[in-house]
């Protein structure tokens, strides 16, 4: 999952300071990892040397980093980017998935639209492991059908988070 | 599906076929249309019990006026081609679901349709057997250029497609096809 982000995203909302960064994304995403403050920091440092974030203010006193970020308009194109773009299908999707999907719903974007596009992406994998299928080797036949089962297990999740998008929109904005 | 294939008259809508509104044709041209043109498979419950399956195959054939023997030789065939000609003799109640589900595939093809509506085909089928149906399936089709028009829950079963469409709600929404 992409932390840089995931934080990016958060920051749509309206400027805040790391301390504050971090915690946004530990009670939404981090339920078993939360991040470590040194990963937000060098996160930030590097969002702000892209030009991604800038610096909305500095507070004095009480501890070192108190700066406030704030996003910039390239850094609402990257996030509006990164959800647009269609994740490679691969078994264990579901945080960056589910992080995508509440982060369309917060800042506002087409959830849905995110959903159909990586559902048309993992059908599009199931049709060429189908159709590598017909071959005669029966261990590659094998090999197929395991990536296809669990390509099958994540196009259910979509498919049961598209007919849930609006209590989760609710619960999201709650 | 039943309306693509001019069983039902839609509520709103049009149904065109090779330039023609379905829905315009009367009783008789749309059911000549289904019986000559369009193939059907379903999910279960379609052979007739008092016929062999081979009876059961060349009977398209026998209504749309074929002689036995010129109607069960290609018959024999389609069994043979989707595996199963071993139960030509037996009636739908005395083989499995699969091979029953075969023969109904090859009753489907035997007036070599343009286009062949196939209604969760594998549904009561395990993964084995749904497997091979829809492989024996996609093959018959292609090799006859018949479109199959398949509707499925399954994504798996929706993967032998080149190009889905996605209901939800009750809105159609075409999603990006095979390249």
């Amino acid at each position: 999952m992409s932390i840089g982000h995931t934080l990016l995203g958060l920051l749509e909302s309206g400027p805040r300071h790391g301390y504050d960064l971090k915690r946004a994304f530990d009670e939404r995403f981090g339920h078993d990892r939360p991040l470590h403050y040194g990963q937000v920091y060098s996160t930030m440092s590097r969002l702000l040397k892209n030009g991604l974030v800038e610096v909305d203010g500095i507070e004095a006193g009480r501890g070192p980093e108190r700066k406030r970020y704030a996003i910039t308009d390239a850094g609402i194109t990257d996030v509006g980017q990164w959800l647009a773009q269609p994740e490679k299908p691969e078994p264990y999707l579901q945080s960056t998935l589910y992080t995508k999907v509440v982060l369309a719903l917060l800042t506002g974007r087409n959830a849905a639209d995110l959903l159909d596009t990586q559902r048309a992406e993992h059908l599009q994998l199931m049709r060429e492991l189908t159709q590598r299928k017909r071959g005669d080797d029966l261990a590659d036949q094998l090999i197929c059908d395991h990536a296809l089962f669990h390509l099958e297990a994540d196009l259910r999740w979509l498919e049961l988070t598209a007919a849930r998008l609006d209590q989760l929109s609710k619960a999201v904005r709650a | 599906m039943h309306c693509l294939a001019g069983i039902v008259q839609p509520d709103s809508g049009t149904v065109r076929y090779n330039g023609r509104e379905l829905s315009s044709l009367p009783d008789r041209e749309r059911s000549a249309l289904r019986r000559g043109e369009f193939g059907f498979v379903f999910q279960f419950g379609q052979l007739v019990p008092e016929l062999t399956c081979l009876e059961n195959v060349a009977l398209p054939l026998r209504l749309s006026g074929t002689g036995r023997k010129a109607a069960e030789t290609p018959a024999a065939e389609w069994l043979e081609r989707l595996e199963v000609d071993t139960v030509r003799a037996k009636r739908p109640g005395e083989v499995s679901g699969g091979q029953g589900q075969r023969v109904a595939v090859a009753r489907s093809l035997v007036t070599r349709p343009r286009v062949l509506f196939a209604d969760e085909p594998t549904g009561a089928l395990d993964s084995l057997n749904g497997e091979r149906v829809m492989q024996l399936l996609t093959d018959a089709a292609r090799d006859t250029r018949a479109a199959v028009v398949l509707v499925t829950h399954e994504a798996r079963v929706a993967a032998y497609s080149d190009r889905e469409v996605v209901v939800r709600d009750g809105k159609a929404r075409d999603m990006a096809g095979a390249a």
